[in-house]
């Protein structure tokens, strides 16, 4: 297949193949052992609009299904989820966007593909889990109807429960989507979703123009997810039309901002309107916004706090304390300085409270090495981070009998063992 | 150091590359402007395919006398070869990584004998 690059130059690049492309990332597994330790990836994600024909009947409303099944027709251009500008394939250089429909997967499609790909490269980069997210819809809070976002997010969660995730040999769950532009909306989602199996938890999509995690109006969701032992997630994006946003020229700079940002603001709302203390074994995990903005906060509102208890009275200690009880996905860890990011491991208590993350596939995923190599990592700190500890927030069980002795070795196992 | 075929010259146009296997180690050989370049396909980023992807030109900003921007630009002279895993981008020239130009890829040298290319390696 050909790529356009400079002048209309044409580069002749060999079909897609995840297996192959990732064929380096066996090697460092097999080099480093990584089939013994139970791998989990706590964000990964599959391109949800490829499967809109098998989703989209899920919608229960008569009046908005037809205006989205409408939409799909060949003629049609209108959108169905909101959509961004943006350049995350850096104009065809990662070769896997622009190629993606290249690759052959025994003429599979929707659901049945989707399983097959995700497989691919879990065995390549020797995952054993994988929570699946969705990609477009991750914009779904930008969606200018409430009712529509709730009908999406129906549709994306009954398809994703009823004919992915039991198809994956139990090596996929998922935090499935909240339609948090209706607090009522999305506790029925827990209450009728919750139970399923291969369901860790569900998650908030961040990429919001006005969004209030302490609102009172929330406070059944979050009680229904503690009840349930279910996790509660926070999945950050870019959003270059954001008016702050607008100010930067290059894509480069509203992502590098848009995902650090929109996590940082609900962070920071959720701890000092102390969410901790009301919904105390509620597990909390901030996911995608990379690391480098977890200390900063820390000192930002330990600092403010220290000067200002009056307006977070619900604090019993400092807000630092209250961010090193919740959990962080490692994607994309800014590996530039060991020094910084060794402080932000301590800081951040990593070794009960980082979970591994590819993200893959977008752009700039991380590998299991990111984290197995690291110099100031602990054995045990390397085991928990890769999946141990995602290991028992999501009672996952070891797949074979080397990860179950890792498991146990580090106080990580929860479930029996698999059956495979 | 052995010598380890490439392909024939004949066969190997302006654009073209070939990946080598010498063991467990694996060399992505460049033809570009009749100059051929080789360098280690194990990105030093996170370990991709280095010489698997785009090869695209250096893409620069043009500033005038009095340093306002005029844009952006495909370079003339500087061609690139690209990580597909990533983006990493590398200057075919010196197998320098462009956003840090400390960082290289090994560089092996090629030899032509007749029709035949190798790589050394």
């Amino acid at each position: 297949m050909d790529l356009i690059a400079d002048r209309g130059r044409r580069v002749t690049i060999e079909e897609l193949n995840t297996t192959r492309l990732l064929s380096h990332a066996r090697k460092q597994a097999h080099q480093r052992n990584l089939d013994d330790m139970v791998i989990v990836d706590v964000d990964a994600h599959h391109y949800e609009n490829e499967s809109y024909d098998e989703f989209l009947p899920y919608m229960e409303n008569d009046v908005l299904r037809q205006l989205a099944l409408s939409s799909r027709s060949k003629n049609n251009r209108a959108g169905i989820s909101p959509s961004q500008v943006g350049y995350q394939d850096m104009g065809g250089r990662v070769t896997r966007y622009p190629m993606r429909s290249s690759e052959k997967t025994e003429g599979l499609k929707g659901a049945q593909r989707d399983i097959q790909l995700g497989h691919r490269w879990m065995d390549a980069m020797s995952v054993d889990y994988s929570c699946l997210f969705p990609t477009g819809m991750l914009n779904i809070g930008l969606h200018p109807q409430k009712e529509m976002e709730v009908e999406l997010c129906w549709s994306y969660n009954r398809w994703l429960t009823e004919k992915v995730l039991p198809e994956g040999g139990n090596r996929f769950f998922s935090m499935l989507c909240l339609p948090f532009n209706s607090p009522e909306a999305a506790l029925r989602h827990v209450e009728v979703f919750g139970d399923r199996p291969n369901v860790g938890g569900f998650m908030v999509t961040t990429v919001r123009s006005d969004m209030a995690v302490y609102d009172n109006a929330y406070m059944k969701l979050y009680r229904a997810l503690e009840e349930r032992g279910l996790v509660l997630s926070f999945h950050s994006g870019p959003n270059w039309g954001e008016p702050i946003y607008k100010s930067c020229n290059r894509f480069l700079a509203a992502h590098a901002l848009g995902f650090t940002w929109y996590n940082v603001v609900h962070c920071t709302n959720w701890v000092i309107n102390g969410m901790g203390e009301r919904f105390p074994k509620l597990p909390v995990i901030w996911i995608e916004s990379g690391l480098a903005w977890v200390p900063f906060l820390m000192q930002r509102l330990d600092h403010e706090f220290m000067l200002r208890p009056s307006e977070a009275p619900l604090l019993k200690k400092k807000p630092s304390d209250y961010m090193r009880d919740m959990y962080y996905s490692s994607q994309p860890m800014e590996i530039q300085d060991y020094g910084a990011m060794e402080c932000t491991f301590r800081m951040m208590n990593a070794e009960t409270q980082l979970l591994y993350s590819s993200d893959y596939p977008h752009w700039d995923f991380d590998l299991p090495s990111t984290i197995y190599d690291l110099p100031f990592l602990s054995e045990k700190a390397k085991h928990n981070i890769l999946g141990g500890t995602a290991a028992r927030l999501f009672k996952l069980p070891p797949r074979n009998d080397k990860q179950k002795e890792n498991l146990k070795r580090f106080g990580n196992l929860t479930a029996p063992a698999a059956a495979a | 150091m052995a010598e380890k075929f490439v392909a024939k010259l004949s066969e190997m146009n302006n654009g073209d590359r070939r990946i080598v296997f010498v063991g467990d180690n694996e060399i992505g050989v460049f033809k570009h402007e009749g100059q051929f370049y080789a360098y280690s396909n194990f990105c030093l980023h996170q370990g991709g395919p280095a010489c698997e992807g785009l090869t695209i030109a250096k893409v620069e900003e043009r500033l005038r006398p009095d340093k306002t921007s005029m844009g952006l630009y495909f370079s003339e002279d500087e061609m690139h070869f690209v990580c597909p895993w990533h983006g990493m981008e590398y200057d075919m020239k010196t197998g320098e990584c462009v956003s840090d130009r400390k960082m290289k890829l090994k560089k092996y040298k090629t030899v032509q004998k007749g029709d035949d290319l190798y790589v050394v390696a």
